[in-house]
């Protein structure tokens, strides 16, 4: 995007350990460009979710594995990335949770990619070879 | 860095977690942990107080989701009471309020395990 400036990045391995730092990370920026209290929450669960889900799902809990997180905007957008080189996720295979059907089953987790779809005005997963990158927008 | 902790009261029969900090994938472990050994110690009647409670990701509403059925199936219930609007908006993006009882306060939550 030739108009965006300011783009700031933080590179951590894929641990929980670093969940408060890029949640901080991206709050951070988020509230250096004025947002408001409501849309800096947002930001922070969106790529929480995103982060926990690259750690447990393209990475399996290898906690090695590194993870870039990128954050910028232009004059309309804020928007952030994150950036691996696990296994890949297939947005046309997700279904929306049934949470009711999920307590009786006694199961946790596939709530992160409702909420960062509720979350964000934009969501686009893209792979190229062995990067995947889950790109989130914010509308300004 | 330690950003969540847990503290347990009782009220007659009535197990109280007093949970503060950030609920998430990191977290959420100690709450399992703290709601394990209620149950296994068939403490069923159980409060979680978030009144100092500043975030929670879904990692930490998936140990609520793990639990209730098997409290409830023992006569006991999981109550959630004092959330900030912010910590409340997460539970109501996901459905939960229909599904827990989400309470203002210890009071009322104290209240409803009585008359039950």
């Amino acid at each position: 995007m030739a108009n965006t400036k300011n783009i700031h990045k933080l590179r951590v391995d894929a641990s929980t350990e670093h969940l408060a730092q890029v949640r901080d990370f991206v709050a951070a920026h988020a509230s250096e460009m004025g947002l408001s209290g409501k849309d800096i929450s947002d930001i922070r669960l969106a790529v929480d979710e995103a982060y926990t889900n690259i750690i447990k799902h393209a990475y399996r809990n290898q906690s090695s594995n590194p993870v870039e997180i990128e954050i910028g905007h232009n004059s309309t957008e804020l928007w952030i990335s994150l950036i691996d080189q696990g296994d890949s996720f297939n947005p046309s295979e997700y279904k929306e949770p049934d949470i009711l059907q999920r307590i009786k089953d006694k199961k946790r987790g596939g709530m992160g990619v409702y909420l960062i779809r509720k979350l964000m005005d934009n969501v686009q997963y893209n792979t190229k070879g062995k990067t995947n990158e889950i790109r989130m927008v914010k509308n300004l | 860095m330690k950003n969540f902790s847990i503290a347990l009261r009782h009220n007659e029969s009535v197990s109280i977690l007093d949970i503060s900090g950030e609920l998430d994938a990191h977290t959420a472990s100690q709450l399992e942990n703290s709601l394990k050994s209620l149950i296994d110690d068939e403490n069923y009647h159980i409060i979680v107080n978030c009144s100092d409670l500043d975030y929670i990701a879904s990692a930490g509403l998936g140990v609520f989701m793990a639990y209730i059925e098997d409290v409830r199936a023992l006569g006991g219930d999981i109550k959630l009471t004092n959330m900030n609007d912010r910590v409340y908006n997460v539970f109501d993006l996901l459905g939960f309020p229909t599904l827990y009882d989400i309470l203002n306060d210890e009071r009322e939550a104290l209240q409803s395990f009585s008359t039950n």
